[in-house]
């Protein structure tokens, strides 16, 4: 309906993604649990998750040009 | 001893979760021209939103607390909420029920009954739904506020009209698009927030095959960990067996449920009553761009759902396992006891002195006021001789030894455990993100049954459309409103709301039998359906007077019969309320006149509707087939946890 929720989707997560990796790069030390540095991998995966998000926004919107 | 403290990554994301869903509703602002658009999303969302939407307004925080306590309390036999209970249910409705919601045209769950039956129906489930919506909203918008004030230390009212605004916000501008729209944000952020803490805690836990061999060790003997009564004994797979335990009868499982109850009463009764005919997530299938997009909602959730139990149950059987293992430094929450009352129990065991260890844990019990582990005390009173112990740590010793359990506790203590600053954010505000999109699907289920159902129907009808477009948005500050009100009633009367949920289950119960017959039998009349409905709730409340389960029920004097749990009973209940009602309305439909001609119930009633051509769409498109696939899924998943 004249937005297309993969946008608002893809933009949070690759931001939260952002933060998250940044932080886990950075804060290595705080950013470990059970010796995984889980900030980092989990920052990743959001942030390949919100980048797939707008992929599937951008192609979304070139097949279906929106309307006026 | 239980607060959070937040650093400024969580807190970042927590901003930027509300920046994004009032966003989302200014975004929507500007389509949102007519009531239809406003209230009921002009048919015009793509399946895979609805199919999360649908999924996710059932998905709310209180199903994640309770599912992980639930999985504690009785492992994976909790799946059957899922397993037997959902998907069968979900199925059912995207095959034969959908064509009639979405082929009728009706623009809600009462407005349907109306067309099949007649205005006493629609008007009994419009008021009840009403009613029961708001105080849900309520009682999620209360445990989030409890939440917020006992873990982050914020204040209780700060904390409800905040959260409360906040959606006020969205739901205001983008009507039930928006709360479509945040609850498939929900949808993502609770899969990807907990999903870590899930695998940090199946690795603690030493793996699946380490925890099921934990889970077994406690099954034969939970009063160790003080979980159940002294010489309580189950079957080594009590925790880790879907099936057997429920086999081998009430008294042989944690749940206290026998199989007729388990799969009539949870299984036919109670979920396809909730999930057939509840309009909250009716309505998010409603609002699908088509027939085939409508069949195919409940079908796209049903497929979350089913790998749902290993994100939300399987916490709360590694919370049980950790406890089980000492060196791991993890017990399943105490319930919530005031600093105050710590000082004093500490006290106790610092001026214990001489006493024997037997009066020591009476007063350290009495201090708490709740049970303790004798042999823990007895340890902490050894390890203390000479006063060698410091007060943090005896308090901590205290805090291990209670033998109480706050099982709502777990998914929290977990996300303590194991999430690191950034992460705990991520969980933390996937938390609230359900709290706040359980009030946001309620208040605009509410909106919609309010204004068509009985603002339109009956109190100003044929006014124009932008009238009830406005009556609308002031609907949707009132139901807010009242949400907030429900949610302090909720605070204040504990007691109260229990009963209060009570007779919305005898509500509830008889609910799907009237479905059933309305929409599969063209003799049901509006008369039989209205008795029926009525009969099926009073021998909900009547069977639940006569009865007593675990202190419950009992209230009309006579107690003819115990159930051995709560669950127990109600799954009975259910399953009498249902066979009351399907027998009151076919036989006084039997005896009354039909009002409506075959011709009026076309497209309502099964056979007198033209099937619906799904040739033209590729064998495995058809619902049909897909939902075949999934019930064998499901009994394949049934299987592996036999």
């Amino acid at each position: 309906m004249g937005l297309d929720i993969r946008w608002p989707i893809g933009l949070m997560f690759t931001l939260i993604g952002i933060l998250l990796t940044g932080f886990g790069a950075t804060k290595a030390s705080a950013s470990t649990s059970l010796d995984i540095n889980i900030n980092l991998i989990w920052g990743v995966v959001l942030l390949i998750f919100g980048v797939l998000m707008l992929v599937g926004a951008v192609t979304g919107r070139t097949k279906n040009p929106p309307s006026a | 001893m239980q607060l959070i403290q937040l650093q400024w990554i969580d807190y970042t994301i927590l901003i930027a979760y509300v920046a994004f869903v009032i966003g989302i509703g200014w975004t929507l602002a500007r389509y949102m021209k007519t009531s239809s658009d406003f209230l009921t999303s002009a048919r015009s969302i793509p399946t895979w939103v609805t199919g999360l939407a649908f999924i996710s307004a059932n998905l709310g925080a209180l199903e994640l607390v309770g599912m992980a306590a639930s999985g504690a309390k009785y492992g994976i036999a909790t799946a059957h909420f899922y397993w037997v209970g959902a998907i069968p249910a979900m199925i059912f409705l995207a095959v034969f029920m959908m064509p009639f919601y979405y082929g009728s045209k009706a623009r809600s769950v009462p407005e349907y009954l109306n067309m099949r039956f007649d205005g006493r129906v629609r008007c009994l489930n419009s008021i009840a739904f009403a009613v029961m919506t708001i105080f849900a909203s309520g009682i999620s918008m209360n445990a989030l506020a409890k939440l917020l004030s006992q873990l982050l230390g914020w204040n209780y009212d700060l904390a409800l009209w905040i959260c409360s605004g906040v959606v006020l916000l969205y739901v205001l501008k983008g009507g039930l698009t928006s709360a479509i729209y945040t609850e498939v944000l929900q949808f993502f952020m609770i899969v990807l927030g907990f999903a870590p803490v899930v695998y940090l805690g199946m690795k603690d836990v030493g793996g699946w095959h380490h925890m099921t061999e934990k889970l077994q060790a406690v099954a034969q003997n939970p009063a160790a960990l003080d979980l159940k009564a002294a010489g309580t004994h189950y079957a080594a797979n009590a925790w880790t067996s879907a099936w057997q335990p429920l086999l081998a009868g009430s008294s042989n499982n944690p749940m206290g449920v026998d199989i007729f109850a388990m799969v009539f009463g949870l299984g036919f009764v109670l979920s396809f009553g909730y999930w057939c005919t509840n309009f909250l997530v009716v309505q998010r299938a409603m609002a699908a761009k088509n027939m085939t997009a409508a069949r195919n909602t409940p079908l796209v959730a049903a497929v979350p759902k089913m790998l749902f139990p290993f994100l939300v149950i399987v916490p709360g059987m590694i919370a049980v396992a950790l406890t089980a293992m000492p060196d791991k430094n993890y017990r399943i929450p105490p319930p919530v006891i005031s600093q105050a009352a710590y000082t004093k129990a500490v006290d106790v065991v610092k001026n214990a002195g001489t006493s024997s260890p037997d009066s020591v844990v009476t007063a350290v019990s009495t201090a708490l006021g709740k049970k303790v582990n004798a042999a823990k005390i007895g340890a902490l009173l050894t390890e203390n001789a000479g006063g060698k112990l410091g007060d943090a740590e005896l308090e901590k010793g205290v805090y291990n030894a209670v033998a109480e359990y706050d099982y709502d506790g777990v998914i929290l203590s977990l996300v303590k455990k194991y999430c690191p600053p950034g992460l705990l954010g991520l969980a933390l505000t996937a938390l609230l993100a359900s709290f706040m999109s359980g009030m946001a699907g309620n208040v605009t289920a509410f909106n919609t049954v309010w204004t068509y159902d009985l603002y339109q129907a009956y109190l100003m009808p044929g006014k124009s459309d932008s009238h009830y477009f406005w009556t609308g948005k002031l609907t949707t500050v009132a139901g807010i409103l009242l949400s907030i009100g429900a949610a302090y009633f909720a605070s204040l009367y504990a007691n109260a709301m229990d009963v209060i949920q009570l007779v919305f289950s005898f509500v509830n119960a008889p609910l799907f039998a009237t479905f059933l017959l309305g929409m599969f039998w063209a003799r049901t009349t509006g008369t039989g359906a209205f008795i029926g409905l009525f009969g099926g709730i009073g021998a909900s409340a009547i069977v639940h007077g006569l009865t007593v389960a675990e202190g419950k029920g009992g209230w009309l004097g006579q107690k003819l019969f115990e159930f051995p749990s709560t669950m127990a009973q109600n799954f009975w209940l259910a399953a009498i309320a249902f066979i009351v009602c399907f027998t009151l309305t076919l036989v006084i439909s039997l005896l009354t006149q039909r009002t409506k001609s075959d011709v009026d119930l076309k497209g309502l009633v099964y056979s007198l509707t033209p099937k619906i051509k799904a040739d033209n769409l590729p064998f495995f498109q058809r619902p049909g087939v897909i939902g075949v696939i999934l019930l064998i899924c499901c009994v394949i998943m049934n299987l592996i946890f036999w």
